[in-house]
């Protein structure tokens, strides 16, 4: 798992729109204390935000834990209550087109993350989990 | 002072540091890591006499009574030490396997004291040679790790000044900016080039940006991507960028890779995309009446 | 609408401010309020000023350029203004490159373009 060996440092709620601006402004804040550099804390703050939108919209909102890393790097868990997703091939690929069409939005927060994993089972949810460099 | 498991080697290095210091920069000489053409003989033996030091602080301070792990915060002030003086004879010159070399000898001597005092006790001298040579094993390892850790903050230095050479943003007229790229046009270095550009254009408030190619060495699929994406991430900023220095070759390639370059305006030479980029600020090159070859206005 | 985003007219074209902290039902309620403004106002141009943006996400980018189209089916030219170096990166490596949006650095920018436009 690429969490491996991370201390959680925070715990986001995830139930409306609103908390996906929370997620957002919290990580952006935590990678700033960290010194992270503008372009990569936009890439990863940009991916939060895809996977965030994706627990509230698609699974009946969830729970966003951010990890710390002894290096420079900084990773989230993003654990929905949803009804999981049949074809993650698929989500991970559509979203995708220089017009921006209709999608989830993970295929591009896995384009913008260091390290990407996902789990869902049809039922029992989805497990997102994304590491990002400072 | 809690009793240690190495309660001997810290009396050894009591009673008889200089004893030990001698018999280390003797075997270090005999194994030939000595290196006096790079440091004096003096430093050497201040150097190793304060390693002992910081080794016989960080016993005492010592509580945990097994494991040995140089990360623990007694062996701080050693750290401190084996950082210093790996650091002073890289910057000299001396190999890493030298340096490990240098801190193994001190096995020798210290071993040979331990094997006269503990010669009824064998269990004990077994089990302080076993953490006594794992400490002095982790300080060679330590001083290895120091050693790649700096070597790599001399080559991130060095690449970073080579990109910062490589990829100087001018500004050849008001609101018009040319980038001309050298060389080869990686990955990483692509991202550089186009965050240097991206913040150029914030800073001159740069409308038009020439990137310029004609020092491009090969233009392959990758490459054509990355000028692509510049090009759309300059559009998206709110400036104008046209591709100059497309030789006929590489307009071959292009098309032949199928490369779409969609609205991006292309060149072929810097001349004619300085002639565009000036028209487009409202500015003209025109040449001056009755002008004579030589004449300074 | 919520305070996430501000509509101002600014000579003959309304100025459309948004915040970082927009969310998703603010942005959609903007989409509202920007095309009832467009035609009430006879508005020719539009400048969505992002600069306060820290990131741009696959939706806000698809509503950028759902923006545009709006305000075209409605006779205004759109122009998104103050893009950050990091944002218009990340849109690329995303593979957004909104090519239906007009792009300028400032609001001063837009405005000057458009005065051309017009003109020509």
């Amino acid at each position: 798992m690429i969490l491996d060996g991370a201390r959680e440092v925070d715990r986001i709620e995830l139930s409306g729109d609103r908390d996906v601006v929370r997620a957002r402004r919290r990580i952006a804040d935590r990678m700033d204390a960290l010194g992270a550099r503008a372009l990569r804390k936009t890439r990863f703050v940009t991916a939060v935000s895809e996977v965030a939108r994706n627990a509230v919209v698609h699974g009946g909102g969830g729970v966003m834990t951010v990890y710390a890393f002894k290096s420079a790097r900084i990773g989230i868990e993003c654990r929905d209550r949803g009804p999981g997703i049949a074809s993650i091939e698929q989500a991970l690929s559509d979203g995708f087109s220089t017009t921006g069409s209709m999608g989830h939005g993970l295929g591009g927060a896995k384009r913008l993350s260091d390290a990407f994993e996902i789990d869902s089972r049809p039922g029992g949810g989805t497990v997102v989990r994304m590491l990002g460099s400072l | 002072m809690p009793p240690s498991a190495l309660e001997n080697v810290l009396d050894i290095l009591k009673t008889d540091q200089d004893g030990v210091l001698a018999g280390w920069i003797e075997v270090a000489d005999e194994e030939g890591v000595k290196r006096s053409d790079l440091f004096s003989e003096r430093e050497g033996r201040e150097q190793a006499a304060s390693l002992l030091k910081a080794f016989r602080n960080g016993i005492s301070e010592r509580t945990d009574k097994d494991d040995f792990d140089i990360q623990a915060e007694h062996w701080a002030d050693l750290r401190g030490v084996l950082g210093e003086i790996t650091h002073e004879r890289v910057e000299r010159g001396v190999q890493p396997s030298e340096m490990a070399g240098f801190v193994l000898a001190l096995k020798g001597p210290l071993f040979s004291r331990l094997k006269e005092r503990l010669a009824k006790k064998p269990e004990q001298l077994v089990e302080e040679i076993l953490i006594a040579s794992k400490a002095i094993d982790a300080f060679a390892i330590y001083t290895n790790e120091v050693f790649i850790a700096e070597r790599e903050a001399v080559i991130e230095r060095q690449r970073e000044e080579m990109m910062e050479l490589s990829t100087p943003v001018v500004e050849l007229w008001s609101k018009v900016l040319t980038l001309p790229l050298i060389g080869t046009l990686d990955s990483l270095r692509a991202q550089e080039v186009m965050e240097n550009l991206l913040q150029a254009i914030v800073h001159y408030q740069a409308e038009v940006v020439i990137l310029d190619i004609t020092g491009v060495q090969t233009v392959d699929t990758q490459v054509a991507q990355h000028l692509i994406r510049t090009a759309a991430a300059v559009r998206l900023m709110g400036a104008k960028c046209i591709i100059s220095g497309i030789s006929p070759k590489i307009a071959q390639t292009m098309v032949q890779l199928g490369v779409d370059v969609g609205e991006v305006r292309t060149r072929s030479t810097i001349r004619t995309a300085l002639t565009d980029a000036l028209l487009t600020v409202g500015y003209a090159i025109t040449p001056i009446k009755n002008h004579q070859e030589g004449t300074l206005v | 609408m919520s305070s996430a985003a501000a509509i101002y007219p600014v000579e003959g074209v309304l100025l459309v401010s948004i915040r970082d902290d927009i969310t998703d039902t603010d942005i959609v309620d903007l989409q509202d309020a920007l095309s009832e403004r467009i035609a009430d106002e006879s508005a020719n141009g539009v400048v969505l000023d992002i600069s306060g943006l820290e990131i741009v996400d696959t939706f806000v980018g698809r509503v950028l350029a759902q923006l545009t189209s709006i305000a075209r089916l409605l006779d205004a030219e759109t122009f998104v203004v103050g893009m950050r170096p990091a944002v218009a990166m990340t849109l690329v490596e995303l593979g957004m490159y909104l090519p239906e949006n007009r792009t300028a650095l400032s609001l001063t920018h837009a405005l000057a373009k458009m005065r051309q436009m017009r003109d020509e």
